[in-house]
């Protein structure tokens, strides 16, 4: 039986994979043209982001295998499908605009360009991917250009050794993954995710061999958002690789990890929800609260990132953890409330990562927090930027996209009757308070010196924090754009 | 057209303002800092002037000016303001304090310079207390309420206690995490609510009077929503952010702090607890009502201690707290009632008070009871009468503002509503008595300690001087308003009385 293609729906990876290539090439016979290959390179993710803008309008399925009855599909785009690549593509972009001044210097631009865009197609994949043979091969086309990224710039003994802690760590959890895969295709004997949901669902698909297998599938994609048991490549990670290469695995990489674990969970074992609903809702206070306490003691402002980000992907997984209604069932809701609310962080975490792009490049830069003091004399808009980025990752006005994240995960927890987990979550946000609230105030605090420090911010940097704070502005006022989007996915789950 | 837009205005203005601030050269705006500052907060008093003429006082029981637009459905947010005689005193209140403060810093700049921020952050918060008294939505109640902490961070870390820089980032900083703490708990309450009943419309809520939620629910939604606010109130033993935040923060600072941000607490018991899950507050009512006489005692006692003016009127605010939450917990329209009244007294008198510790402490670079000696009457003779005047006006003398709200509240806790026990409240009343010996003890103490006596410091003030032009301006409004109110009490009652009548049982 031959495969029809409808390139249509997996247009947004085509036009990255094929960008990635191109640019490897241009570099090739034109090395060092960084102005090109960024125009290639972020052209092909505004290209993209059409195609799924377009797609938003016109959903559909190919690679689909209609055997028996209604077909299944391993290549979905449904609203869920666009706003993760959405959220992927815009992250993407956002990189690759900041990264221009990075390749124009010290760093190879064909190689950069070509494994973000490598990266991003496997992310892009990952979202649409509904069986567990394409999640997991687009995981590692998510990390393996990922390692590549981390070791290829400043080539130091340090960038080496973060390459491998976040190797060894995604060996691990991705064999942890695929152990689980086997069990589950053991016990059910499909891979499409709609069909291992209809298996586990029947009474005698509820075995130990396909716990363990539920269990064992969230490794691989625990390890992705950074979550515990998988967290701790995350700081060492950040700090070893270049501050961009921080910013895609804060935002792109970790959107594909909750976009798998998202589609895993909630279409391929809904019925397993009391099994891996409470094991996610204990996951995400010990990750949300070993996050905030060891950011708590961090001076260098990217391991302080990096903690945050443990401590958000515990705020990701809150919405998961409550997602077991009252009758057993699962609560589609909540799972698009963590896609909504990855959706927030993303922008704000851009800005916020895109300003310390910036500062790391100034004048003897010590990646110490104290770098930031009087930033707001010397570029206020910077300031700015960071500020809001900093105050919204807190959760406070005037950073109210954060504001409104907070309030999506704590409803979420209250409408799951997990009153508990929203208990924690407001504690930890008072914890996380303390080192935003500690940075921010530096930005705004005068210099020692009377020299102020001098900054040089191209204008693809500007642009690129520009996009962010301008997005985080928009969901600030108007929630709905983005509460809205990703509730619409809600009725797919289940 | 006017009833459409007059309640936006209330908070456009101070917001306009404060961006105007943001975006002016930095030149011009530092110049033009303290007259933006004016205008804008003189507008929004203006605003809340004419709101409250064109207020319809025969129904002040019904929610007027309403503006119901939906903001984001997913999350069930609406924008939904209104004022009625509950929130109409508070916003009245907030807009004048606002004012009397940006009037005062007109002449008196607070040590740390940057007035272009400090006038704009004090901008912002009135934004965020105009706009918690207006919503009728929880949510965005709940939105507004976290609007004023990182402006007041500001305000205490930066131009707080100039002698004492690391005291006062600690202090904003307890203040912060404290309030974060109760705002988040009580916004687990609000989503519980929400979740059971559908929606977040404060209005409908109040009318449902918790039908349709069960006991446990209501009682999980009231213990979250009333911990959470006592926080803010603050009720004893969550007080311990209070005195630190209110000592190092800068008189205008304090004046808001005490004077409007405490309200914003206790209004969102009456306003949102007490209607909203009724069955839930009667069973946590008795520990509220027992917690607030030992604030009130505790606060006593704790003053009776102090050595320092500032210190001394800010654990005051403790012990006058107590009578608002002593007020709420009878859950009888007379201590509600006497609970919102004593609330604005103790808005304008505190904030008087703070005006005047402020000013003790400008003239002679200390607060502390054994610098500055006694003899103020002799030194400064209209700054120790004023002082007097809010002390006296503090501890409640009949014909001044204090002394309604603590009879009506003692009242209502005389005989409380039904489902509580009499006995029990009838032990409250007789310790909240004792407190209010207490009070009138430790505030003469201070009046006998600061303003009597031989002036053994005199000459070397010269230079100071009494009460200036600038002061007497900002400073009357409080005054005359204390007086006003303590010998007009309906004013206020009248308001507040047909929202009241319809809660409690």
């Amino acid at each position: 039986m031959a495969q029809t293609v409808d390139w249509l729906a997996v247009a947004p990876p085509v036009v990255l994979a094929v960008a990635a290539l191109v640019v490897l090439l241009l570099d090739l016979w034109w090395p060092g043209r960084a102005a090109v290959s960024t125009a290639v390179s972020a052209g092909a993710a505004a290209v993209a982001l059409a195609a799924v803008g377009y797609l938003w309008t016109d959903p559909r399925a190919t690679f689909c295998l209609s055997a028996d009855g209604a077909p299944s599909c391993s290549y979905v785009v449904n609203e869920l499908t666009v706003v993760l690549q959405g959220v992927v593509l815009i992250g993407t972009f956002v990189v690759l605009l900041l990264s221009h001044s990075d390749t124009a210097g010290a760093m190879p631009v064909g190689e950069t360009r070509f494994l973000l865009l490598a990266s991003a197609t496997g992310a892009l994949v990952l979202a649409a991917g509904r069986d567990l043979a394409t999640i997991v091969v687009a995981l590692e086309v998510v990390s393996l250009p990922a390692f590549a990224l981390v070791g290829l710039w400043r080539a130091g003994r340090r960038d080496a050794e973060a390459a491998l802690t976040f190797f060894l760590v995604s060996v691990v959890s991705i064999a942890v993954m695929i152990y689980g895969i086997s069990l589950i295709y053991g016990v059910t004997g499909a891979i499409h995710l709609d069909r291992i949901a209809a298996a586990l669902a029947e009474p005698e698909g509820r075995t130990a061999a396909a716990t363990a297998g539920v269990v064992l599938t969230l490794g691989g994609l625990l390890f992705k958002i950074g979550a515990v048991p998988f967290h701790f490549w995350v700081p060492d990670t950040y700090d070893g690789a270049p501050v961009v290469v921080a910013a895609y695995l804060s935002v792109v990489s970790k959107a594909a990890g909750i976009a798998g674990l998202v589609i895993v969970v909630g279409i391929g074992f809904p019925s397993y929800a009391d099994v891996w609903a409470p094991l996610l809702a204990v996951l995400a206070v010990v990750t949300m609260t070993l996050g905030n306490v060891a950011a708590l003691r961090q001076r260098s402002a990217i391991r302080l990132l990096a903690w945050s980000s443990v401590a958000h992907a515990g705020y990701m997984l809150v919405p998961l953890g409550a997602s077991v209604a009252a009758d057993g069932g699962l609560i589609g809701a909540q799972l698009s409330t963590a896609v909504a609310y990855l959706a927030l962080y993303a922008v704000i975490n851009l800005a916020a990562f895109g300003v310390v792009s910036i500062v790391a490049r100034s004048a003897e830069p010590t990646g110490a927090i104290e770098d930031y003091r009087g930033l707001a004399w010397a570029k206020p808009a910077a300031a700015v930027a960071l500020g809001f980025g900093l105050v919204a990752l807190a959760g406070l006005p005037p950073g109210v996209a954060g504001l409104w994240a907070r309030v999506v995960i704590v409803d979420a927890a209250v409408a799951g009757g997990a009153t508990w987990l929203a208990v924690a979550v407001v504690i930890n946000t008072a914890i996380g308070l303390v080192y935003y609230l500690r940075w921010t105030v530096l930005l705004f605090t005068p210099a020692r010196t009377k020299e102020p420090r001098t900054y040089r911010v191209p204008m693809t940097s500007g642009v690129a924090v520009g996009i962010a704070l301008a997005a985080g502005l928009a969901f600030s006022v108007l929630p709905q754009l983005v509460l809205g989007l990703a509730g619409e996915s809600a009725g797919l789950f289940g | 057209m006017i009833d459409r837009l007059i309640l936006h205005l209330l908070m456009l203005v101070p917001l306009a303002g404060c961006l105007t601030l943001f975006f002016l050269p930095r030149g011009a705006a530092t110049r033009l800092a303290p007259l933006v500052g004016l205008v804008a907060s003189g507008g929004a008093l203006a605003a809340a002037v004419v709101a409250a003429v064109r207020f319809d006082i025969g129904s002040s029981g019904t929610v007027q000016f309403v503006t119901e637009a939906e903001w984001a459905p997913a999350l069930n947010l609406y924008w939904r303001l209104g004022v009625d005689g509950l929130s109409l005193p508070f916003v009245l209140l907030t807009a004048l304090l606002v004012f009397c403060c940006l009037l005062y810093t007109v002449r008196v700049r607070p040590a740390g310079g940057r007035l272009r921020v400090f006038i704009g952050l004090i901008l912002l918060l009135e934004v965020g207390m105009i706009g918690t008294f207006l919503a009728l939505d929880l949510v965005l109640f709940f939105v507004f309420f976290e609007i004023v902490l990182i402006p007041m961070w500001f305000v205490i870390a930066w131009w707080g206690d100039p002698d004492d820089e690391k005291g006062r980032t600690s202090a904003a900083t307890t203040f912060i995490i404290y309030t974060v703490l109760g705002s988040g708990i009580m916004l687990i309450g609000f989503l519980i609510v929400g979740v059971r009943a559908g929606t977040f419309d404060m209005i409908e809520l109040a009318a449902a009077g918790g039908d349709g939620m069960s006991a446990r629910d209501q009682l999980i939604a009231a213990s979250a929503i009333v911990g959470g606010l006592a926080v803010k109130v603050p009720v004893w033993p969550l007080h311990t952010w209070l005195p630190d935040a209110h000592a190092k923060a800068p008189t205008v600072g304090s004046v808001l702090l005490a004077g409007v941000l405490l309200k914003m607490g206790s209004y969102g018991l009456v306003r949102v607890a007490v209607p909203v899950v009724p069955d839930g507050v009667r069973v946590i009512a008795p520990i509220l009502g027992g917690l607030a006489v030992v604030g009130i005692v505790y606060g006593a006692l704790a003053c009776l201690g102090q050595r320092d003016v500032k210190r001394l009127v800010a654990y005051s605010s403790v012990g006058h707290m107590g009578f608002v939450v002593l007020g709420v917990a009878t859950l009888t329209p007379a201590g509600l009632n006497g609970s919102v009244f004593a609330g604005l007294a103790h808005g304008l008198i505190i904030g008087l008070l703070f005006f005047l510790a402020g000013a003790v402490k400008d003239r002679h670079g200390t607060s502390e009871f054994a610098g500055l000696g006694g003899g103020l009457y002799a030194r400064l003779p209209r700054l120790g009468t004023l002082l007097t005047f809010g002390a006296v006006a503090a501890l409640g003398l009949p014909g001044l503002a204090g002394f309604w709200g603590e009879l009506l509240t003692l009242a209502g806790a005389f005989d409380p509503a039904a489902a509580l026990g009499r006995p029990y409240f009838l032990g409250l009343l007789a310790v909240a008595l004792i407190g209010v010996l207490l009070t009138a003890v430790y505030l003469l103490t201070m009046v006998r300690r600061i303003c009597q006596g031989a002036d053994v410091i005199g000459p070397r003030l010269s230079v100071l001087g009494d009460v200036t032009g600038i002061e007497a301006a900002s400073w009357a409004p409080l005054v005359a308003l204390i007086v006003l109110l303590g010998l007009w009490p309906a004013l206020v009652l009248e308001l507040v009385d047909p929202v009241m009548s319809g809660m409690g049982s």
